[in-house]
C-alpha cells in the first residue's frame, strides 16, 4: 500500500533534485526554468498528498492556482528569455553575470 | 570749558583723517602744517586747562558727552574728567607731541610715507587724549586698544623691513597678554559695582574690598586684590614691566619720533597713569600695592642692567626707559602716586629729548645707529650735544635739573613708604631703585662719552657729511631741553606736597608717604638742591657718571677686558636674561608646535583621517569585502536564498 510518507519522500527527491538542478546547472537558462517548475510540481505533490490524507479538498483548488500562475510565468519567464537572446546571442548562465560586484 | 575738551581731542583727529584720506591732494607740506596746527591748538587748549586748575582754582569736571549704548542698566559712554591728573598728562601728551610733530619733518624728510606718518601720530595723539580724558572704564580701553594699535602701525611703519615687522608683530602680541588681563580686570568692575563709570566705581570700592571671589572654587581671594592685579597686567603690558617688557627694546625698529613720542613719553606711561587713576582701588588692596612694587622693581634694576650692554644707540635709551618705568611702577606701589606722576612727567621731557638727540644724531649720520661707530660728534652737532647733556643729567638725577627732583624725592618716598619695616618687599624696592641710580648713569654716560666724546669712529666718508641738523630737529631739541632742565624748580612743590592732584589721587590714611615727606623732609627745592650731596643717590649716580668715564674714556681697554673675564655674564646681559629666548623659542615656538601638533595629529590624523575620511575608507574596505560575495551568477543567488529559508524555517520550527 503506497501511503503519505511515499509520496512526501518523492515529493521530497523532486524537490531536491530542482534545487541541484538549479545550483548544479551552469549552462542553460532553459534547464533553470524547468527546475524552477519542477520545483513548484514538488510542492503540488505534497498539496496533493495531504489533500487526500487530510481528506480536504482545498489543497486540490490550491494546486490549480499554483498550476495557473506557474503557466503564467513559464510565459513570462520565456519571453524575457526570447529578449535575453536576442540582446546577447546567449542563454548560457555562467556568461550572466553581469550583477557581479 | 567742555568745547575746549571737544576742540582738545576732535582736533587732532580731524587732522588725522585728512592728512591720511587726502594726503596726496594737500601734500606734503599740507599734512604736516593742518596736523601741527591741530596738535598745537590741542597743546595751546591742554596749557590753557592746566592753567587754570593751576592757578584759576578751576574745579575738575566729569562730563557725559554721549551715550552710545545702554543695556541692562550698564551706561557705556563717552565722557571727560578733566581733573588735575587728567590736565597736566593732556599737557604733557599734546606738548611732546607737538615738539615731535615739528621734529618730525626734518626727520622723515625724505620717506615716501610722510602724509601716513603725520596722519598716524596725530591719530595717536587723538587715541592717548582719549585715553587720559576719560571718565569711564569703555572710554579708558578705548583709548587704550587704540594707542596700542597706533604703536603697532608706527613701529610697523617702515614695513618692508623685516625687522620692523617683527618687532611691531612682538609688540601687539605681548600688549594682547597684558590686554588680556585688563579686561578681565574690567570685567571684574562690572561685576562687582555693575557700573563702568570713574566716580561711581570708586564710590563702591569700599564695599568691592569686602567681597571675596573664588577664581579657583575652594580658594576665597579679596575682590579687589583680584581686579588690581588684572588691572595691573594691562599696566604691564602697555608700562612694559617685567616680565612683559620684551616688546620696548625691539619697537625701536620704528621710526625714532616714534620712540620719543610713543614708547619714551606717553603710550608706555599710559599704565602708569592708569595705576595712578586707579588710586581709590589699588589703596584698598595691599597684596595688589605689593605686586606693583615687586614687578616695578624688578623692571627698573634689571632691564637698567642691561642698557650697558646694548650698543643700538636706541636700544641703550629703551632700556633706560624701561628702568624709569619701573621706578614710577615702584612710587605706585609705594603709594607715591604723585611721585610717580612727577616722574612720568619730567621723564617725558627728558627722554624724548634724549630720543630725539638720538635721532638727531642718526640723521647727522645717514642712518647708522651703533654707538661703536660714532664718536667724538661733539665738535660737528654742538645743539645736540648741548641738549643731551641736559637729558642725560636729567636722567641721572643730576642736582636741580628735573630728574633730580623727580627722582630723589620718588627715592625718598619708597625709602619711608608704608613698606618700611616689612620685611623682603621693602628691600627689594628700596635697593633696587637705589642701586638703579648707578645703572643709570653708567649706561647714560657710555652712550653719552661714546657717542659724543672720543675717538672718532665713523669712516671718513661719513665723516666729511656730518653737520649739525636743521632748525626743524634742533628747536624742538632746544624745547624740550628748557622743561627738562627746569621744570623740577617750579613744579615740584605744587604736584608733589601741595596736594595739587586733590581728590584725584586717593591714599590711604596712614599710608601717605608725600604727606609724611612734606613734614619730615621738605624745606622747599632749593633746600632740596642744597641737601643733594647729603645723600646716596647722588654720589651713586656720580659714581655711575665717573665709572663711565675711566671705562669709555680714560681706559677704553678695561670693558673689553671685562667682557672677556666675565662673559657668562656679559652673555646673560647680552641675551637680555634670555627673556626674549624664552618668548620666543619658549611660547612662541612653543604655541606654535602646539598648534601644528593639533593641525597635523588633531585635526589631520585624528578628524580628518580617522573620523572623516576612516569613516569613508572603512565603508569602502567592508563594501569590497562583500562585493566579493556578489557573483552576478543567478544559481548562486537562488542557493542563498534556498540556504536562507532553510535557516528561516529551522528556526521556525525548533527554536519558536
Amino acid at each position: 500500500m503506497i501511503g503519505l510518507q511515499h509520496y512526501l519522500t518523492l515529493s521530497a527527491m523532486l524537490f531536491v533534485l530542482s534545487i541541484a538542478g538549479i545550483v548544479i546547472n551552469r549552462r542553460n537558462l532553459i534547464l533553470l526554468l524547468m527546475c524552477i517548475e519542477l520545483m513548484l510540481l514538488a510542492v503540488n505533490f505534497n498539496f496533493i498528498a495531504f489533500s487526500r490524507y487530510l481528506g480536504d479538498d482545498t489543497g486540490q483548488v490550491f494546486v490549480f492556482f499554483i498550476l495557473t500562475v506557474a503557466a503564467a510565468e513559464a510565459a513570462i519567464g520565456l519571453a524575457i528569455l526570447v529578449v535575453l537572446f536576442r540582446n546577447r546571442r546567449s542563454i548560457n548562465v555562467q556568461e550572466l553575470n553581469t550583477m557581479k560586484g | 570749558m567742555y568745547s575746549y575738551y571737544l576742540i582738545i581731542v576732535l582736533a587732532p583727529l580731524a587732522a588725522a583723517i585728512v592728512a591720511g584720506l587726502f594726503g596726496r591732494q594737500i601734500g606734503r607740506a599740507g599734512s604736516h602744517w593742518i596736523t601741527i596746527l591741530a596738535v598745537g591748538l590741542s597743546c595751546a587748549f591742554s596749557c590753557l586747562v592746566l592753567r587754570n586748575m593751576f592757578w584759576g582754582g578751576a574745579e575738575s569736571e566729569n562730563i557725559s558727552v554721549y551715550t552710545w549704548a545702554v543695556t541692562d542698566g550698564l551706561n557705556m559712554e563717552v565722557g571727560f574728567l578733566v581733573d588735575r591728573l587728567t590736565a597736566l598728562m593732556m599737557a604733557v601728551v599734546t606738548f611732546v607731541s607737538l615738539m615731535v610733530h615739528v621734529y618730525t619733518i626734518g626727520y622723515m624728510h625724505d620717506d615716501p610715507g610722510y602724509q601716513r606718518f603725520f596722519s598716524y601720530i596725530s591719530l595717536f595723539t587723538f587715541s592717548m587724549l582719549m585715553l587720559v580724558m576719560s571718565n569711564n572704564f569703555l572710554q579708558l580701553f578705548f583709548g587704550w586698544e587704540a594707542v596700542g594699535l597706533m604703536s603697532y602701525l608706527l613701529i610697523g611703519f617702515w614695513f618692508k623691513r623685516e625687522n620692523a615687522i617683527f618687532a611691531n608683530l612682538k609688540a601687539f602680541l605681548v600688549n594682547r597678554l597684558g590686554d588680556f588681563g585688563f579686561i578681565l580686570g574690567i570685567s571684574g568692575i562690572v561685576m562687582f559695582t555693575g557700573s563702568l563709570d570713574y566716580a561711581e566705581v570708586f564710590a563702591r570700592a569700599d564695599s568691592v574690598a569686602a567681597q571675596n571671589i573664588e577664581v579657583f572654587s575652594g580658594t576665597p581671594w579679596n575682590a579687589m586684590t583680584v581686579i588690581c592685579v588684572l588691572l595691573f597686567m594691562g599696566a604691564m603690558g602697555k608700562s612694559a614691566q617685567a616680565p612683559l617688557h620684551v616688546w620696548l627694546p625691539d619697537s625701536m625698529a620704528g621710526p625714532t619720533p616714534i620712540s620719543a613720542l610713543i614708547h619714551a613719553a606717553t603710550m608706555v606711561t599710559a599704565g602708569i597713569f592708569m595705576v595712578a587713576r586707579m588710586s581709590p582701588l589699588f589703596e584698598l588692596s595691599a597684596t595688589a600695592l605689593a605686586v606693583v612694587i615687586v614687578i616695578g622693581a624688578i623692571t627698573a634694576f634689571f632691564t637698567g642692567l642691561l642698557g650697558i650692554v646694548q650698543n643700538d644707540i636706541k636700544r641703550v635709551i629703551a632700556y633706560s626707559t624701561l628702568s624709569q618705568l619701573g621706578y614710577m611702577t615702584v612710587a605706585l606701589g609705594a603709594s607715591a602716586y604723585g611721585a610717580a606722576i612727577f616722574h612720568l612727567m619730567t621723564h617725558a621731557f627728558f627722554k624724548s629729548l634724549l630720543f630725539l638727540a638720538a635721532g638727531s644724531v642718526i640723521i647727522a649720520l645717514h642712518h647708522e645707529q651703533d654707538i661703536r661707530k660714532m664718536g667724538g660728534l661733539r665738535k660737528y652737532m654742538p645743539i645736540t650735544y648741548w641738549t643731551a647733556l641736559i637729558g642725560s643729567l636729567a636722567l641721572i638725577g643730576f642736582p636741580g635739573s628735573s630728574g633730580f627732583f623727580s627722582k630723589d624725592l620718588l627715592i625718598e618716598a619708597v625709602k619711608e613708604s608704608h613698606w618700611h619695616g616689612q620685611g623682603a618687599v621693602y628691600w627689594i624696592a628700596y635697593l633696587s631703585v637705589l642701586l638703579g641710580v648707578f645703572v643709570t648713569a653708567l649706561y647714560s654716560f657710555r652712550m653719552f662719552f661714546l657717542v659724543f666724546h672720543g675717538e672718532e669712529r665713523t669712516d671718513a666718508k661719513t665723516r666729511s657729511h656730518i653737520h649739525e641738523s636743521p632748525w626743524v630737529v634742533t628747536v624742538p631739541l632746544v624745547v624740550l631741553a628748557v622743561p627738562s632742565a627746569i621744570i623740577g624748580w617750579i613744579t615740584v612743590e605744587p604736584i608733589l606736597f601741595d596736594g595739587f592732584f586733590g581728590d584725584a589721587i586717593v591714599v590711604r590714611q596712614g599710608i601717605d608717604v608725600l604727606a609724611h615727606l612734606k613734614e619730615t623732609i621738605w624745606h622747599g627745592s632749593f633746600a632740596l638742591f642744597l641737601h643733594a650731596v647729603q645723600t646716596p643717590v647722588f654720589w651713586l649716580a656720580a659714581a655711575g657718571a665717573f665709572t663711565a668715564w675711566f671705562l669709555y674714556l680714560k681706559r677704553p681697554d678695561i670693558p673689553a677686558t671685562i667682557k672677556a673675564r666675565f662673559s657668562g655674564l656679559y652673555n646673560l646681559l647680552d641675551r637680555k636674561y634670555y627673556m626674549d629666548d624664552l618668548y620666543i623659542k619658549g611660547f612662541a615656538a612653543g604655541g606654535r608646535s602646539i598648534g601644528n601638533a593639533l593641525w597635523q595629529k588633531g585635526d589631520q590624523l585624528v578628524i580628518d583621517g580617522i573620523i572623516v575620511n576612516g569613516t569613508a575608507n572603512s565603508i569602502g574596505k567592508l563594501a569590497g569585502v562583500m562585493r566579493q560575495i556578489q557573483t552576478g551568477y543567478l544559481y548562486t543567488y537562488a542557493f542563498a536564498m534556498i540556504i536562507g529559508l532553510t535557516m528561516l524555517l529551522s528556526w521556525l520550527i525548533w527554536f519558536r
